[in-house]
């Protein structure tokens, strides 16, 4: 048998056979961008404090997870989107439903279980739909939205809308099976959908290192010629940037492409998570190192904003979303007869 | 000595085909694989390769015969040293077997030197089973004809599967948001030839083969659905739909009510259920109750060809998820269908398939043949029973249901399941809750064994249900035995 050739040390790595999408490039903001970027991104944290207060006042029940340190990414990513476009995401899901422009009274009242909640209180905290905003839940079992995600990609293709399809879902999902047979099917029909891996580092409590054979998430996507990008998830402005470069790649035909957002959760899993699985120094770290909203602020202030701009912003915010929690306190129950309304839409 | 080359069975369920093309011509030599003939099956046309060595002798079936029954014998062969001249045709009695159109003309050449204890080629051995009893009863008709339908309408001989495709393809034309996917539907034209036709009609931007990935392909089709278009997701067996059951019930049956009404799911899933011939436990199982146990989602199981196209054709055009159970050993079945511009049936009806005064048996998909074959027999024995096809199993229609115990006092449940959870159960506590002042007798359900379906002929049939199964409780309820 003839000897293999010895194999040289100096190997460089293989060079790609197919094209890449370039490095994306941190986006360029003007003044008033950013200054929304904030807005938005202060909308969220407010409102999910306040989620947080009223379930610990018994006015939320269930389930109820918070994106608390996780705004940066949906803020950036959503803000490059068209009103084409849809978005879907799995159960931690308020932030991206208040950024689709669903009013945050609608939101909150399902939190609290009320008739006027966008799901008429049938919903609860990890079901809501808003099919006018093209928000496509809400999905409760973990990496599901992945594969429907990706039907509303080819429902997209299919009807030549020029819309793309968003699937936000988590490190945790990532070790879904459908997630995989999902991106088969996305690059073999070259769906337009961007794959946002929303890598908050803990899968309720168990780590990325502890559940993840290969922990580069950005790189699960290889072995079905599915390209990714990771992204610092906690600047929102690189998180805009790389949701520019992936659309791109996107709407030009290329076919899906997968962002892993590196970024935090400051709260619990769920809000029936003590969080033991981490200490509260490391929380303590990146909030006072990288917190994507006080990121934001410095950047506006070295922009010429005002601190007392900046102020009244959040006086604003803090009103704003009093008004909604106040609603959702004081919205009236469903109807009884709700129970049975809804479960089909035709009669036989 | 001479081999006898028989027509092949080429599936578990085939009794004849068409012996399309001979690739070999008399006084050819074969070897081991070489093809020898193209059979056409109700499902794909198949080759015929050649086991033996040797040189065709005869050729005793002409191509392009239709009805060629499986076992007959359709060729001669002359081995080795044999004199291919020499060979004779088998009897006349074997020869009838080749169908009306076997033309070949025996050679009056002497009689061959046949040794005493020749070997046979293998010979298709029909052995008597479950399945096949069910099949058989399966070419039972309704006595009643739908109400539904104008009287005067042209009557359609169509297969259960022509009518399945014909229903996708008539709605398809009228409706640009509609398309099927699924393992093998486009250029395989179908595992069942179900869709078959359908590529080269709709082309393949609406009749997509997918990699066999149930879970993912029916969540895709599920998204499509949500994302406003109206998606066909053909199972290849319903077996392997426990994959996808995830978003069967998860997704799709729940969206419409979580969203508060806004947020509509109008999908079909749809493929055959239930058991087929000898495929044993994990392709046998009749997945009926658990998905009519299911708020949210639409069940039809229809019997006949009719019924498949008239309620495949509603079930498309509903807003709602339908879970459409469909039965591979009826898939070649033919019936009438009515010959109409749009012929649709309504959703959550049953059907009276025989009128009767003493006893009623309710039952659904290929249990309704084995009902109306008992129906039969219990008429030979002065015993009248209305036989009822559930077609929809949620919603289930209860009232054709009640109305029929309300008259004849006695019912039996004939289902091709298990008994445990069952849509049998489900009719009986119907029967019980709403109907108890009109039993004379308790309800008793006759189902499959509780057991996975076992592979072995006889385990087979003694686990499945039949007719006789189905008189036996007659006779108890009616208090005859």
């Amino acid at each position: 048998m003839a000897k293999a050739p010895a194999r040289s040390r100096k190997s460089t790595p293989p060079k790609d056979n197919r094209e890449r999408p370039a490095e994306p490039q941190r986006y360029k903001a003007s003044k008033d961008e950013l200054l929304q970027f904030y807005k938005d991104m202060l909308l969220i944290r407010r409102f999910e404090e306040k989620a947080g207060q009223l379930y610990g006042l018994g006015l939320i029940g269930g389930f109820c997870h918070l994106y608390i340190g996780q705004e940066a990414v949906a803020v950036g990513v959503q803000s490059a989107l068209s009103d084409k476009d849809s978005v879907i995401t799995g159960y931690r899901d308020h932030g991206h439903m208040l950024l689709c422009g669903i009013p945050p009274k609608d939101v909150m009242a399902e939190l609290t279980g009320r008739q006027a909640g966008i799901s008429k209180g049938k919903g609860g905290s990890m079901h809501m739909f808003s099919v006018e905003h093209k928000f496509y839940g809400g999905h409760g079992i973990v990496g599901a939205q992945v594969p429907l995600g990706t039907g509303l990609a080819f429902a997209h293709k299919y009807s030549g809308d020029g819309g793309v399809s968003l699937a936000y879902f988590g490190d945790g999902a990532a070790n879904q099976g459908q997630v995989y047979e999902a991106f088969n099917m996305a690059e073999l029909w070259k769906l337009p959908i961007v794959f946002v891996i929303e890598n908050n580092q803990y899968a309720m409590g168990t780590s990325v290192n502890r559940s993840s054979a290969e922990d580069q998430l950005y790189k699960r996507g290889e072995s079905f010629r599915i390209p990714g990008i990771q992204v610092d998830g906690m600047d929102v402005l690189a998180a805009r940037g790389a949701a520019e470069e992936a659309l791109q790649w996107v709407r030009d035909g290329k076919g899906p492409i997968i962002l892993e957002m590196k970024t935090y959760r400051y709260r619990g899993h769920s809000m029936s998570d003590p969080a033991k699985y981490r200490s509260r120094d490391e929380v303590q770290s990146v909030r006072d190192k990288s917190d994507p909203i006080e990121h934001a602020k410095r950047e506006l202030i070295e922009a010429g904003v005002s601190e007392d701009d900046i102020k009244t912003v959040e006086k604003e915010m803090r009103k704003h979303i009093n008004e909604a929690a106040d609603f959702a306190e004081n919205a009236p129950e469903p109807e009884g007869g709700e129970l049975y309304t809804d479960v089909l839409v035709e009669s036989y | 000595m001479a081999i006898e080359l028989k027509m092949p069975a080429l599936s578990p369920t085939m009794e004849e085909g068409t012996l399309a093309k001979w690739l070999v011509k008399e006084g050819d030599e074969v070897k081991s694989g070489d093809i020898m003939a193209e059979i056409e099956t109700d499902k794909a046309t198949m080759e015929f390769e050649a086991v033996d060595e040797g040189t065709i002798a005869k050729i005793l079936v002409a191509e392009g015969t239709d009805n060629v029954k499986v076992g007959a014998v359709i060729a001669m062969l002359a081995e080795e040293g044999e004199d291919a001249d020499s060979i004779e045709a088998p009897s006349q009695a074997d020869k009838a077997e080749a169908g009306e159109g076997a033309n070949a003309a025996p050679k009056e050449d002497q009689p061959a030197d046949k040794a005493p204890n020749a070997p046979e080629s293998p010979t298709p051995h029909k052995v008597e089973t479950g399945a096949r009893k069910m099949f058989d009863a399966a070419e039972h008709d309704a006595e009643n004809a739908d109400p539904e339908i104008p009287e005067g309408t042209e009557m359609v001989k169509t297969t259960v599967r022509e009518a399945l495709r014909d229903a996708m393809a008539e709605e398809m034309r009228s409706d640009d948001r509609v398309f099927v996917m699924g393992e093998e539907v486009a250029e395989y034209q179908g595992a069942y030839k179900v869709t078959q036709g359908l590529l080269d009609e709709f082309g393949d931007k609406r009749v997509i083969d997918t990699p066999i990935t149930e879970y993912g392909f029916a969540g895709v089709g599920t998204g499509a659905a949500m994302g406003g278009l109206k998606p066909i997701v053909e199972f290849m067996t319903f077996n392997f739909a426990m994959q996808a059951i995830d978003h069967i019930v998860n997704s799709a049956a729940k969206t419409n009510y979580m969203s508060g009404g806004q947020m509509r799911c109008p999908i079909v899933f749809r493929g055959p259920n239930g058991a087929a011939s000898r495929v044993a436990a994990q392709h046998s199982q009749n997945y009926g109750p658990w998905y009519a146990s299911v708020p949210g989602l639409i069940v039809i199981a229809p019997y006949d060809a009719a019924d498949a196209k008239g309620l495949l054709k509603a079930a498309i055009r509903s807003e709602d998820p339908v879970v459409f159970l469909e039965n591979e050993l009826m898939y070649g079945r033919t019936f009438e269908v009515p010959k109409l511009d749009d012929f649709v049936l309504p959703i959550g009806k049953a059907r009276i398939m025989k009128p009767g005064k003493d006893v009623t048996i309710v039952s659904y998909s290929i249990g309704v043949g084995v009902a109306l074959e008992a129906a039969e027999k219990l008429a030979e024995q002065d015993i009248d029973a209305e036989v009822i096809d559930l077609r929809t199993l949620r919603p289930l229609d209860k009232a054709t249901v009640l109305k029929s115990l309300a008259k004849t006092n006695r019912l039996v449940v004939a289902e091709e399941g298990w008994p445990t959870c069952s849509i049998a159960s489900e009719i009986a506590t119907i029967c019980m809750e709403e109907g108890f002042d009109d039993l004379d007798a308790p309800v008793l359900r006759v189902t499959n064994e509780d057991v996975p379906l076992p592979y072995a002929a006889n385990l087979e049939k003694m686990a499945l249900i039949d007719a006789d199964k189905v008189v036996a409780a007659v006779r108890k309820v009616c208090y005859v035995d």
